[in-house]
């Protein structure tokens, strides 16, 4: 039995000399193309019942003559090759994936159940309405349960993420404007935002207008004060903020916009913080944006698909873009394409519906209860991990946290360690790094957001790594600046990547 | 590094040195040393137009951009070809590596602007050395 | 709550542990005026098998059992089981996207294998790991090229699908992108070449074609670059239906692809999620809009990908980004790069010449019924294609219905001077059976003069 032994102790080879040998996660896997030979099949067509034609012929000039070098693989090589691919990336499955603002959440597996359910999945756009109500009841009741959790009074489904639901949000306000006979100048957006925020102002015609933060991270309201003027359209604000910070002024906020008729646009992307206890509708927003792939479980599958669905005030219902889902008198429901005042279409088709289907899974799995329950245990959360960390890392605002917690690198800073080398020890501990350097008011922020969906034992780990750390910070800085140590590459040379790209595989010659 | 004493500087960190009308323009080791490791450079194409104080490009590291500032107004006369294919020349030798090259409207404009001394005195100040 | 990983217990130890007397003293910060003293006006809470049961009800009463002769921008194409075994792994279904290149390698890798596969397909150089969907990519290709030629008008084909039209008016308008129309030729269904040769000025940024276009059609690509490029503008080529790939010559000529790939594996789900994605030559490269994956190497030397050339993304650039882009669609990429390794070189082709012999079956069949008329016959098709009834298609539609069978769509909302035309897909899917049906239900109308 000692040779057998022999051949399954991965001590005795290296993953240069022989590739297969090692644990699945750190083993050898080329691109599919390197698997590839000329021959091999990994699907069969039902033989065809209509007559075969000559697409040579048919085609002209306009036939493909030489074939794309797509790679020819059976089915369990495709099976074992994304299959061991997939086990190179850590997700939320694996555990705590701290990253702030992007609320990596529990991804219910009943959502993709249901979002697979053959009349749902495989319902044409252009099918006529009175074979699709079993879809459109699903869009009428989501739409209905987000205006209910942000107190809006008219919703679009149709922006298929985040900054595309800004995108859509800033049209809305401009056509607003527009219709009051100014569409306005500038767009005033606080130093703390997410980057798609100026640059969806810009892309709406907006020149951008930076508002800074005062000393407890929120917005100055005299310095607001002095910025709104008449050629002021919106402020878009992040409420909390990026540090986590609710903005307990927001009525004062809404009132100086409104005093000189600009509008406020909340970036709804820490709606976790709020579900349930507070609805943005009641404290003076005029059109926000969400999330699903944050507050609603859809799943980030790798950066998308998203759903950023946008919810306003009733004066601003004219300008959504078109077509609006309505319910005709016999009660069967249809998309209403005459909209004079639309801002037009944002998307083909309606938006991500496989992703409303997932949303409001998620709404049904909760209740009401459900629902204020997981914004509660977001915030407890991110308190615990403050209250546990605090004395370790710098807290560069003392304001009270809501579902997300931000420090600073400063004490580790004077060790010659940056936040970015303690998130990259961090991905040795077992656990996502939280998001590095953001948002740019903090100095070398760590900006953790927990979520729901961890429990005491994973916080715990969490706490006790970030601790380790701490302590490795002030006695062997070398063992976190070189981190990751245990992964399957070690840090990559990035400015290679962005001197001489290389962005596609292309054969040997 | 040393700052050559030929050379004029801007507070955003391009220097300039002056043959005739023709001014070479590139950027401060300060500049390159903060951007660190560039990656790629943005450069206006032979016979545009630039203006003193207003950007006529910017360089990349991986994960920043900075806007180049023009230390003159005038027209650009060359671009250095070699930048496309070793951005990093920048970051060897910024000094002796230029950007544009650029024929004055007005060669006077040269004098207005920070000398070697000034500006080291000015770097010194924005890191609080 | 059964996501909820806590005990009640648990949850006052940690309240205890932080200092707090209650979960209200977490949420003091929130104005007393607007905090929600009561429950929110949602279903209540579900079990598992309640969810199920409420979509399954809606999935049956979206009616399931029907051919369908639908395309127009939306495929119906077979989906291999393994694509979605696969994607629903936890570790792609759940992860970020890939910023942390160490413990993201699989995302990663496959983006590149993505970018690979579209270069491929399209005859570019480069290809991005995404975008929201064909319509955006189509608006933002020719943002793209606003930026690329510094000129700020485009020229659009009517033929371009009538969506995509409406999505870039409503991104051009605020962009101050001044855009003509470039209509089709009557007889052929393809884009006026001389009206083109018209429309496009020194001030035209970009020429957007839709190839195979709206109603089918394949559109002359190197005659239409010859017109862009005589003028120094730049020629997109929107692809709608990915798989006419296969058979249809790549536009090569063009400057920038902008595609839909849901074609590839991605399902309907009532027009989706899908999954665009834009390619271009290489010299466009920078100005190029959305994530890219590329090839590097780690410490040790050993090969790795990373996120790459992210200062024209909008998290460094903010205002001056190539887009507001964030999220693309992963995921949906991932079917895609599945899909095209599951059908392969040869089995690409193999499947675009199925559809080919099935819509070229089904045009012959439909429009040699009493009353019906192929419009555009003569030019090369890929799936689709326009069929002119002397009958109301209202009236027959209803008859199809009547018989389980969806019709060709409408193209009188959009295409008003086409009076009774309506445009018909038919994908591998669709059977000699069905079409024969149709064919009879459609001839069985009270034929008028």
């Amino acid at each position: 039995m000692t040779s057998e032994k022999n051949i399954h102790d991965s001590s005795t080879h290296t993953a240069a000399t022989i590739g297969k040998v090692r644990p699945h996660q750190t083993q050898n896997e080329g691109l599919v193309f390197e698997k590839s030979s000329p021959g091999k099949r990994g699907y069969k067509l039902q033989p065809l019942d209509v007559p075969a034609v000559d697409a040579a012929a048919l085609l002209g000039k306009s036939y493909r003559t030489q074939s794309a070098e797509l790679p020819e693989l059976s089915e369990i090589e495709i099976i074992r090759h994304f299959t061991r691919l997939s086990t190179w990336n850590y997700a939320i499955d694996l555990g705590m994936y701290p990253l702030g603002s992007c609320t990596m959440k529990y991804n219910p597996r009943v959502n993709e159940f249901v979002a697979r359910i053959e009349g749902l999945a495989e319902a044409h756009p252009y099918r006529p309405d009175s074979l699709s109500q079993g879809i459109l009841d699903v869009v009428e009741l989501l739409q209905r349960c987000l205006l209910e959790i942000t107190g809006m009074d008219a919703i679009t489904l149709q922006p298929a993420a985040g900054a595309h639901g800004e995108f859509t949000g800033i049209l809305l306000v401009r056509a607003w404007h527009e219709s009051q006979g100014n569409a306005r100048r500038k767009v005033l957006i606080p130093d703390s935002a997410h980057g798609t925020n100026p640059a969806t102002a810009a892309i709406c015609g907006y020149q951008v207008e930076n508002l800074k933060s005062n000393a407890l991270g929120g917005i100055d309201l005299e310095a607001l004060a002095r910025q709104v003027d008449e050629d002021t359209a919106a402020l878009m604000l992040t409420n909390p903020s990026t540090l986590g910070v609710f903005e307990n002024e927001i009525h004062k906020i809404a009132d100086i916009l409104h005093a000189k008729g600009a509008l406020l646009y909340m970036d709804g992307a820490n709606m976790n913080a709020l579900v349930g206890k507070v609805r943005p509708g009641d404290f003076g927003v005029d059109v926000m944006h969400l999330n699903l792939h944050k507050t609603f479980s859809t799943p980030h599958g790798g950066g998308g698909p998203g759903s950023g669905p946008v919810a306003c005030k009733a004066f601003l219902e004219p300008f959504l873009p078109t077509p609006v889902l309505v319910q005709g008198k016999d009660g069967a429901k249809h998309w209403n394409y005459d909209r004079p005042q639309s801002v037009g279409r944002v998307r083909a088709f309606y938006g991500n519906v496989g992703m409303f289907i997932r949303a409001l899974a998620y709404i049904l799995a909760n209740g009401p209860d459900g629902l204020r329950q997981t914004t509660e245990d977001a915030v407890l959360n991110a308190n615990y991990i403050r209250h546990k960390l605090k004395g370790l890392y710098d807290l560069p605002y003392q304001t009270p946290s809501m579902h997300e917690v931000v420090f600073s690198d400063k004490r580790q800073a004077a060790q010659g360690v940056k936040t970015g080398d303690i998130a990259k020890r961090l991905i040795d501990y077992g656990f996502h790094p939280y998001t590095v350097s953001f948002p740019l008011i903090v100095h070398g922020a760590l900006m953790i957001e927990p979520t729901e969906s961890e429990s005491v034992e994973e916080l715990n780990l969490f706490i006790d790594a970030m601790r380790a750390i701490a302590k490795e910070v002030e006695e062997t800085p070398e063992l976190v600046k070189s981190a990751p140590h245990s992964t399957r590459v070690s840090r990559l040379d990035e400015v290679q990547a962005a001197r001489k790209p290389i962005l596609r595989w292309k054969p040997a010659k | 590094m040393a700052y050559p004493t030929n050379y004029r500087y801007t507070r955003e960190h391009e220097w300039i040195v002056l043959d005739g009308a023709i001014g070479t323009i590139g950027i401060t080791d300060y500049a390159q040393n903060s951007l660190g490791d560039i990656v790629y450079v943005d450069v206006p194409k032979v016979g545009d137009a630039v203006t003193a104080n207003a950007t006529f490009g910017s360089v990349e590291s991986v994960k920043a951009v900075s806007d180049l500032y023009s230390p003159v107004t005038g027209t650009v006369t060359a671009i250095n070809e070699e930048l496309k294919s070793a951005p990093d020349k920048i970051n060897e030798a910024p000094h002796e590596t230029w950007i544009i090259k650029v024929e004055l409207a007005d060669p006077a404009q040269f004098d207005t602007l920070l000398d070697a001394a000034a500006y080291e005195a000015f770097v010194s100040e924005e890191t609080g050395s | 709550m059964r996501y909820l990983p806590k005990s009640p217990a648990e949850r006052l130890t940690m309240l205890a542990d932080i200092g707090a007397q209650s979960i209200d003293d977490l949420f003091a910060v929130i104005p007393a005026e607007y905090r929600l003293t009561r429950d929110l006006d949602v279903p209540r809470q579900q079990a598992e098998s309640e969810i199920i049961d409420y979509f399954r009800a809606a999935g049956q009463k979206n009616a399931t059992d029907y051919a369908s002769f639908l395309g127009a921008g939306a495929y119906r194409h077979y989906r291999p089981v393994i694509i979605d075994s696969l994607v629903q792994r936890g570790e792609f279904l759940t992860s970020y996207t890939p910023y942390q290149a160490e413990i993201t390698q699989g995302t990663l890798q496959a983006i590149f294998e993505f970018q690979t596969m579209i270069a491929e397909l399209t005859g570019m150089d480069v290809a991005n790991a995404s975008m929201y969907d064909g319509s955006t990519g189509a608006a933002e290709a020719v943002m793209m090229a606003v930026r690329v030629t510094g000129r700020s008008q485009a020229v659009v084909a009517t033929t371009v699908h009538p969506e995509y039209r409406e999505v870039l008016a409503t991104y051009a308008k605020h962009q101050q992108i001044p855009t003509a129309l470039a209509g089709y030729d009557p007889k052929a269904g393809r884009i006026d070449l001389a009206a083109l040769d018209a429309a496009v000025t020194h001030e035209t940024a970009a020429v957007l074609v839709q190839s195979p276009n709206f109603f089918g059609i394949v559109e002359d690509i190197p005659a239409i670059a010859a017109i862009a490029h005589a003028k120094g503008a730049l020629l997109i080529v929107s692809i709608a239906e990915a798989v006419s790939l296969g058979v249809v010559a790549p536009p090569v000529d063009a400057d920038i692809v902008t595609m839909e790939a849901q074609s590839f594996g991605v399902a309907l789900s009532y027009g989706g999620p899908f999954c665009g994605v834009i390619a271009v030559k290489e010299q466009y490269l920078r100005q190029m809009p959305g994530r890219l994956a590329g090839q590097t190497v780690d410490r040790d030397g050993n090969r790795g990908f990373v996120l790459t050339l992210a200062t024209r993304e909008q998290h460094i650039r903010r205002e001056k980004a190539t887009s507001n882009i964030c999220t693309n669609q992963a995921l949906v990429a991932l079917m895609a790069t599945i899909f095209l390794t599951v059908y392969g070189k040869e089995g690409i082709r193999e499947l675009a010449e199925h559809n080919l012999a099935k819509a070229a079956y089904a045009a012959q069949t439909l429009s040699s019924q009493p009353g019906a008329k192929l419009l555009f016959s003569g030019a090369p098709r890929f799936h689709e294609f326009v069929l002119q009834t002397e009958e109301a298609p209202a009236s027959w539609s209803k008859r199809l219905l009547d018989n389980k069978i969806v019709g060709g769509i409408e193209l009188s909302r959009w295409y008003p001077e086409l009076g009774n035309a309506t445009l018909w897909c038919a994908t591998e899917m669709v059977t000699r059976q069905q079409i024969d049906t149709a064919a009879k239900v459609l001839a069985s109308a009270p034929v008028e003069a």
